[in-house]
């Protein structure tokens, strides 16, 4: 059962992701990698990472590909562009990607990732509480890592900002202290006009 | 827990007082921006003075073995922070000029080091990562903050993607290293490497975990991203990204290979033998062709990285703190180059050709001599402290029995020892363009002065730098 769950993910996962960098279209591709996504978080579930199955799906899927659905759409992306000089470079990848597949294979093959080598891990019971776990291990022993990790986010803050916040010297802006003491004789402007004799 | 808490206090301290200056600088009016900037260089020294005053006397670990404090984590801390702060101080007039002089670069400035203070203290995959991201993610925010400049968005573009794709080749390596160590702390990992079987495996992590290194070292050839950054980016910053930084890989380069992987030298000797022959040879034969004195910095660097290399390479503890000592004097160097280039450079004018230094000895013969000393000091002349540098680290090479590799970096000097004398001939032999004088604070002026004349005195006097890499090791 847990054999036939595996396969039907994996696949899903396998063919969204070459769909994801295949297809045309910038919305289509976010749409293949939400389903790789989606795909994937079955997969840790049968791993017992529910707790990281979970976050998969809720911040990646439903914060983190929003934001970046709107942001595809909102950008004006020219494909022609993109794609070019993707011919000429074609050469360089393929033969990276070969020598990297070649020696990924070499590695993987050689008998030491093998399944006699590694145990098959204990199942837990049901009882098991991954989160807890998760929480036990993040205060701990990775106490330093887990706030220098939050002070990143802050310098991510910082550096967004910096780079997008820009005070422009002729935006429109609310000044309730100037709406307060206006005067009706600032606000109405009584213009005399002569009146034009009808031809 | 304490004890733990006690080894981290400088890092505590600089990210509470950047949260401070983070938090004053909000209602600080542009005018009243000097408090940012006296309160940051306060903040760097007293870092390091707490750095210095909080070290134990043995090596001592923290966070579940994942944070060091040893003698060499506190020579070089103490040395990246005060480097920052003399930063601040020679790019203050420049940033004002230009209308730069904002609370974001101190502070992301600020976060820089703390990133850098963490890698220095890595005993664990995880905090060197960290530390890099930390320290990377500054950097390529400082470069792009120049928006309207579009060399400065191409370096900036350039640089991040470079970049992140080198951390991910890092991240990958250390998660192969990581399944046959089975662990993420250094000295474990040490420890299984010479148990472990699955050399392949190893040396496939440890291509990538070079790979990463060198990029952010910058040697050849993972160097591209230097020129372009360099010369994009504002000299304020150039200045920031060129020296301690360069601190902190060198540190990582020493933590991981040293420390972590020393079961692999022979695997790791013989990649980064080419590298450094390639980066020394490259760097200084491309520098010749340099009209840009910014762009030739950043070859010379690359050169002077094939030097920190090779001490590294022969596998020696001399060898490491030849290496140490030729970090510390790149760093030295650099920041007086720097620093003159931004001596140089006044509102609304960049002094980024090497022509704009034509018969600088006629506007101001002492500021010439300076960066007469900063040259000879980069091309490795008798008794300038680049010399004992190099004689150092080439002397651990000969010792280690690789005379040829000694004999190439000899050669790599000569052809460099070329356009750094070019420079000095355009200082003193050549009628200068305009008559503009140089416009410099007194502290400017004062910290200028020391870095530079400190490029002799310790060339005059090496030992006791030398004696402190030697301890460190």
């Amino acid at each position: 059962m847990e054999l036939i769950i595996f396969y039907v993910f994996s696949s899903i996962l396998v063919l969204s992701a070459i769909m994801m960098i295949t297809v045309k279209n910038p919305v289509m591709a976010a749409f293949y990698l939400v389903l790789s996504f989606f795909a994937t978080a079955p997969i840790w579930l049968l791993l017992e990472a529910e707790f990281l199955a979970v976050t998969l799906v809720l911040v990646y899927v439903g914060a983190v590909m929003v934001l970046f659905l709107f942001v595809v759409m909102m950008l004006d992306i020219n494909i022609a562009t993109l794609r070019k000089g993707f011919v000429k470079m074609l050469p360089i990848g393929v033969a990276a990607a070969l020598t990297m597949l070649m020696s990924m294979i070499m590695v993987f093959n050689s008998g030491y990732f093998s399944i006699e080598k590694y145990a098959v891990p204990e199942r837990h019971s049901a009882d098991y509480n991954n989160t807890a776990e998760l929480g036990q291990i993040l205060y701990t022993e990775y106490l330093l890592h887990f706030e220098v990790a939050a002070v990143i986010l802050l310098v991510a803050i910082i550096a967004a900002i910096t780079l997008t916040h820009r005070r422009r010297a002729n935006t429109k802006h609310q000044d309730i202290d100037k709406q307060v003491r206006v005067k009706s004789s600032e606000r109405l402007k009584i213009v005399e006009v002569k009146a034009e004799k009808r031809k | 827990m304490l004890t733990d808490i006690n080894l981290v206090l400088p890092e505590i301290f600089l990210l509470v007082m950047i949260s401070i200056i983070l938090i004053i600088d909000l209602f600080l009016k542009d005018e009243s921006r000097g408090a940012t900037y006296v309160l940051s260089i306060v903040t760097l020294i007293t870092t390091a003075f707490l750095v210095i005053n909080n070290s134990p006397e043995t090596t001592q670990l923290a966070f579940h073995k994942s944070f060091v404090v040893d003698p060499m984590s506190v020579i070089l801390k103490s040395v990246s922070l005060l480097v920052v702060a003399a930063v601040f101080i020679y790019s203050r007039d420049y940033l004002v000029d230009r209308n730069f002089y904002k609370g974001e670069f101190f502070t992301l400035s600020l976060f820089g080091v703390l990133g850098m203070m963490l890698m220095i203290s890595s005993a664990n995959f995880l905090t060197l990562y960290l530390g890099l991201e930390l320290m990377s993610l500054t950097m390529y925010a400082m470069v792009a903050m120049q928006r309207d400049s579009d060399i400065a968005a191409e370096a900036a573009m350039k640089y991040f993607v470079l970049g992140a794709i080198a951390s991910g080749m890092l991240l990958y390596g250390m998660s192969i290293i990581f399944g046959v160590a089975n662990s993420l702390n250094l000295a474990e990992i040490n420890q299984a490497i010479s148990v472990s079987e699955n050399r392949l495996a190893l040396s496939f992590g440890l291509v990538f975990i070079i790979l990463g290194i060198a990029f952010k070292l910058g040697a050849v050839p993972f160097h591209m991203w230097m020129p372009d950054v360099y010369d994009g980016s504002p000299t304020a910053i150039t200045t920031y990204i060129a020296t301690a930084p360069k601190i902190a890989a060198f540190v990582m380069l020493y933590r991981v290979m040293v420390e972590g992987m020393s079961g692999m030298m022979v695997d790791w000797q013989s990649i980064l033998i080419i590298l450094s022959v390639a980066s020394m040879f490259i760097g200084n034969i491309i520098a010749i062709a340099q009209s840009n004195i910014k762009r030739l910095f950043a070859y010379s660097t690359i050169s002077h990285v094939g030097f920190i290399l090779m001490g590294v390479i022969t596998g020696t503890d001399n060898g490491y703190s030849a290496s140490m000592f030729y970090t510390i004097s790149y760093v030295l160097m650099s920041l007086a180059g720097f620093g003159i280039i931004l001596l140089m450079s006044r509102a609304g004018f960049e002094a980024n050709n090497i022509e704009d230094y034509s018969g600088m000895n006629q506007k101001s013969p002492w500021f010439a001599f300076i960066m007469l000393i900063t040259l000879f000091s980069m091309a490795g002349v008798p008794p300038m402290l680049g010399f004992w540098a190099k004689v150092s680290v080439l002397q651990e090479a000969v010792n280690a029995g690789l005379v040829w590799f000694a004999v190439a970096g000899v050669a790599a000097s000569i052809i460099g020892a070329y356009y750094y004398l070019r420079v000095v001939k355009v200082l003193y032999f050549d009628k200068p363009k305009d008559d503009t004088p140089i416009q410099a604070s007194m502290d400017m002026r004062l910290l200028l002065s020391a870095n530079g004349i400190s490029m002799l005195a310790l060339g005059i006097f090496p030992t006791s730098l030398l004696a402190l890499c030697v301890d460190a090791i």
